[in-house]
């Protein structure tokens, strides 16, 4: 009898089927992976499970122990056993660790917190883990490591039987991974069922019973980790052909139009620890070079860090057309003729409850409408043009961005850093979330820009894209160059072995 | 999506009718309430609009300030700052008016700068910041002053606070705003020709001059009804429509509603948001300047509790105007309008002898009311 069971869930958002049939099955202490591209369903499929998506916003069946169960939010699935580690940690800094831990369940008596009890029991619990923690201090004085720990004891301290790990290795050391693992291998023989979902091949090898492999929506396999192997999961994960929404055009190139050295890109928050590792590369006139890599490999970092608006320290040497050029800000990079079509486009590329015009003139504003005083006229013309050549579909330029379809956020995004009159396009997920229909608007936009001499740049998670689009593809795993392929010898295979640090 | 764009030009526009209606109710309230029928007179209004400048003229400034994302809390004690110090060097040092005019702005822009760079370069948030300006700059001039009123004998001073310009300039002007008005409703019609977006509609833009053209002759023809435009009110309206103008015609405005819109985005594009948020406040700290110069000349003193609460008057002035404190949403013209409705109610109350309690509970309570209007308005659309 399986401790927990999906029975095929389905979950739609609008326009898109994220869930087409899921069905799963874990046993006590078993260890099970869950594996996919970016965008296969395993988020969602967890958020299904632990009823952030409530019942009835989703079609078919959670069985645990064999009963039917129905979540409404994320205290009842809780009660039944399932505990989730995000990969965003969701701990209260300010809080100590105890306090964490128990955080909505405090020990108390008429409302009164019982502290020496709550820390007794906190304290316990980190021994049973090993985790040398102490309960009193802060959570937000941890590393993150430690954090995902605390969170792990957290989950436990609630008796659960189901643990989801969602990418808990993203932020961890070397060492603290092995604390862990050291952790999950006890759970294990404790009974507790685990769903483990990482993009690291190496990991779920090292620790599965079972692996499931996830691609656009549907399962597509259950292997037992024993009678498989890490070429035969690639397959699985890849497994699409190339459709032809991508017209094979072959770029002229020309000469090198940008030229990156060495960058070193360091994170924000953990002190020393490399988000980008001494990579280099060159793209040239006319050239569209893909970056392909798995969340986390450091893709945005590295065109962040170019384009010195990364927020933690980066070293790079840069060369524009052959010559050195220093880029201390935004506008040193626009001036260099760099354009960046930011990923995200709510949080980076727009301001929601500006009009098309002001969002649109907005990098080149300068260019486009005077140094100092402003000429509406002039820039509702230039605007005017963009709009009709992207086929940005609203009425007027002066239409609220806010109010517009993803897809045509999306191309006022374009539009925005194609009116600073670019020679280098970098493309930061540029269809995410955007319908089909103006996904194909937008690679034939960025087909027509290479044939004209741009020299593009293009991160995306979709690997159909990158290979679909891409004359050259360079793969990044965990900030490193693991692999670099021309369009005749890129395969989903290939990119997908190197993504995942498997080359 | 047709909808969406014309409800929200139109909820842009409705507000500004909305609080011109609300204006023209509370003038016609106190026309009938007060005794005589003083309000609309033009010796009130005249009073009424002098009474407005120096909040009007800060108003301006934190306009800016407040839709670049910002806020400034200390340009209540800025003002007797500057003030003090500018009475101070005509009296105690014995230096000429134009020394001291100088002198009482570039304390101003001094004083912005240093809490501008203290905002934007060392990231320490704004309302602390100016929080503690406000108790420090007080305290500065209470020390300045060493706790007296100084007063300041030179009539050419005073005159910059209580002087009225002769009629016949007061029509010059009027002729030139005119004109201006009428030249700029020719451009716009000619410029839609010139980027072929249109044919030029010279009729309908000289139709749309009516308006401001019309206001302009009927606001100096009531001035000059009693003694002439005032020139504090001559200096608020040309320090509205610097403002009017930097806000709405150059690139400096835009990089404001874009940093307070959305920082991230406005920086990606970039935008270099320290470096205008430091501008803004050091043009606020300039426009507190000459706001310090008004108060004090009207008053004919220097004192230490000169401009209390105004940095309270102006924040309320912007956000009954629509502005909002998040940034990013504001606009001149509905925090001049807030300015004269507070003005106005300050003006009304004190003819109906009403105790000044009870004014303070009358005007915090409409502030309180007109934002809570304006977010349920919001969340309609």
């Amino acid at each position: 009898m399986p401790l927990l069971e999906m029975r095929n869930i389905v979950k739609e958002f609008p326009g898109v089927r994220a869930l087409d049939g899921v069905s799963l099955t874990l046993d006590a202490g078993e260890f099970h992976s869950l594996v996919g591209e970016n965008g296969a369903g395993k988020s969602t499929l967890m958020k299904v499970l632990s009823g952030v998506y409530p019942e009835g916003t989703f079609a078919g069946e959670i069985l645990v122990d064999d009963a039917s169960r129905h979540f409404r939010g994320i205290r009842d699935s809780e009660k039944a056993g399932i505990a989730i580690i995000f990969q965003e940690l969701s701990l209260v800094k300010e809080l100590t660790v105890g306090e964490n831990i128990f955080l909505g369940r405090e020990p108390s008596r008429f409302g009164i917190v019982n502290w020496s009890e709550l820390y007794h029991r906190a304290t316990k619990l980190l021994q049973d883990l090993n985790l040398p923690i102490d309960p009193q201090v802060k959570a937000g004085s941890l590393g993150i490591g430690q954090q995902q720990l605390v969170e792990i004891a957290k989950a436990l301290s609630q008796d659960a039987k189901i643990l989801v790990l969602d990418e808990p290795t993203a932020a961890l050391t070397e060492s603290e991974v092995e604390t862990l693992f050291g952790i999950l291998e006890n759970l294990r023989k404790r009974g507790v069922g685990m769903i483990y979902i990482s993009h690291k091949l190496d990991e779920v090898f090292r620790m599965s019973d079972r692996v499931t492999v996830l691609r656009d929506g549907k399962t597509v396999a259950t292997h037992t980790a024993a009678d498989t192997n890490t070429n035969e999961i690639i397959a699985a994960m890849v497994g699409r052909e190339v459709g032809d929404i991508f017209p094979v055009t072959t770029h002229s190139r020309g000469a090198t139009a940008l030229s990156v050295s060495n960058l070193t890109a360091y994170s924000a928050d953990i002190a020393g620890k490399k988000l980008v590792d001494s990579v280099s590369f060159a793209v040239k006139k006319g050239e569209v070079l893909g970056i392909a890599g798995l969340m986390g490999a450091g893709r945005s970092e590295l065109l962040m860090s170019i384009f010195a608006a990364w927020r933690g320290k980066h070293v790079r040497g840069i060369e524009v057309d052959g010559r050195p050029v220093k880029i201390n800000s935004p506008s040193d990079a626009i001036d260099n003729g760099i354009g960046f079509v930011t990923e995200d486009r709510k949080r980076f590329g727009l301001i929601l409850e500006q009009t098309i015009v002001d969002n649109m003139t907005l990098a080149g504003l300068k260019r486009l409408s005077g140094r100092i005083f402003t000429n509406r006229t002039k820039e509702n013309h230039a605007v005017a043009g963009a709009m009709k050549s992207l086929r940005i579909k609203a009425n007027s330029p002066l239409t609220v961005a806010g109010t517009l379809s993803g897809g045509n956020q999306q191309k006022i995004v374009l539009g925005k850093w194609l009116l600073t009159d670019p020679s280098v396009l970098f493309l930061d997920e540029p269809t995410r979330g955007i319908d089909v229909g103006a996904k194909q608007e937008i690679y034939a936009e960025i087909n027509r820009l290479a044939k004209e001499g741009m020299a593009i740049v293009l991160v995306s998670s979709e690997l159909p894209e990158v290979l679909g689009l891409s004359d050259r593809i360079i793969v990044l795993h965990e900030g490193r160059v693991t692999g670099e392929f021309t369009r005749e010898d890129a395969t989903p295979e290939k990119v997908m072995a190197a993504a995942t640090g498997n080359h | 999506m047709e909808e969406a764009k014309t409800s929200r030009i139109n909820a842009t526009a409705l507000r500004a009718y909305i609080m011109l209606a609300v204006l023209g109710l509370i003038w016609i309230y106190f026309h009938w309430a007060t005794p005589g029928n003083t309000f609309l007179t033009a010796r009130n209004l005249s009073n009424l609009m002098t009474q407005m400048s120096v909040t009007g003229i800060i108003a301006v400034g934190m306009l800016m300030v407040i839709v670049s994302g910002n806020i400034d809390l200390s340009v209540g004690s800025v003002v007797g700052f500057a003030g003090g110090i500018a009475a101070f060097l005509m009296t105690t040092w014995g230096f000429g008016l134009p020394v001291a005019i100088i002198a009482a702005i570039l304390v101003g822009v001094a004083v912005g700068v240093f809490q501008g760079s203290l905002t934007a370069y060392l990231n320490i948030p704004a309302f602390i910041v100016t929080l503690g300006g406000l108790l420090a700059w007080r305290g500065a001039v209470k020390w300045l002053l060493g706790g007296n009123t100084i007063p300041v004998a030179d009539e050419t001073f005073k005159a910059i606070g209580n002087a009225n310009i002769p009629a016949t300039v007061g029509w010059v002007l009027a002729g030139i705003a005119v004109l201006a008005v009428i030249y700029s409703a020719y451009r716009r019609a000619n410029s839609v020709q010139q980027y072929g977006l249109g044919e030029a509609n010279y009729k309908g833009e000289l139709l749309k001059a009516i308006i401001p053209a019309g206001a302009v002759i009927a606001f100096i023809a009531v001035m000059n009804a009693w003694q002439g435009v005032p020139v504090p009110v001559l200096i608020m309206l040309a320090v509205a429509l610097l403002g009017a103008f930097l806000t709405n015609s150059t690139v400096f405005g835009r990089y404001l509603y874009a940093i307070g819109g959305n920082p991230d985005a406005a920086r990606l594009s970039g935008i270099n948001d320290k470096r205008n948020i430091l501008k803004v406040y050091a043009l606020l700290g300039a426009l507190t300047g000459v706001a310090s110069l008004i108060f004090t000349a009207r008053v004919g003193s220097a004192a230490p509790d000169a401009g209390v609460l105004k940095e309270l008057d102006a924040i309320a002035a912007c956000v009954i105007g629509g502005a909002s404190l998040m940034g990013g949403r504001g606009t001149i013209f509905g925090a001049c309008l807030g300015a004269l409705i507070m003005a106005s109610l300050d003006n009304g109350m004190s003819l109906l002898n009403v105790r000044d309690f009870m004014q303070d509970i009358i005007k915090g309570s409409i502030l309180v009311a007109a934002v809570g209007l304006d977010m349920a308005g919001r969340k309609q659309t």
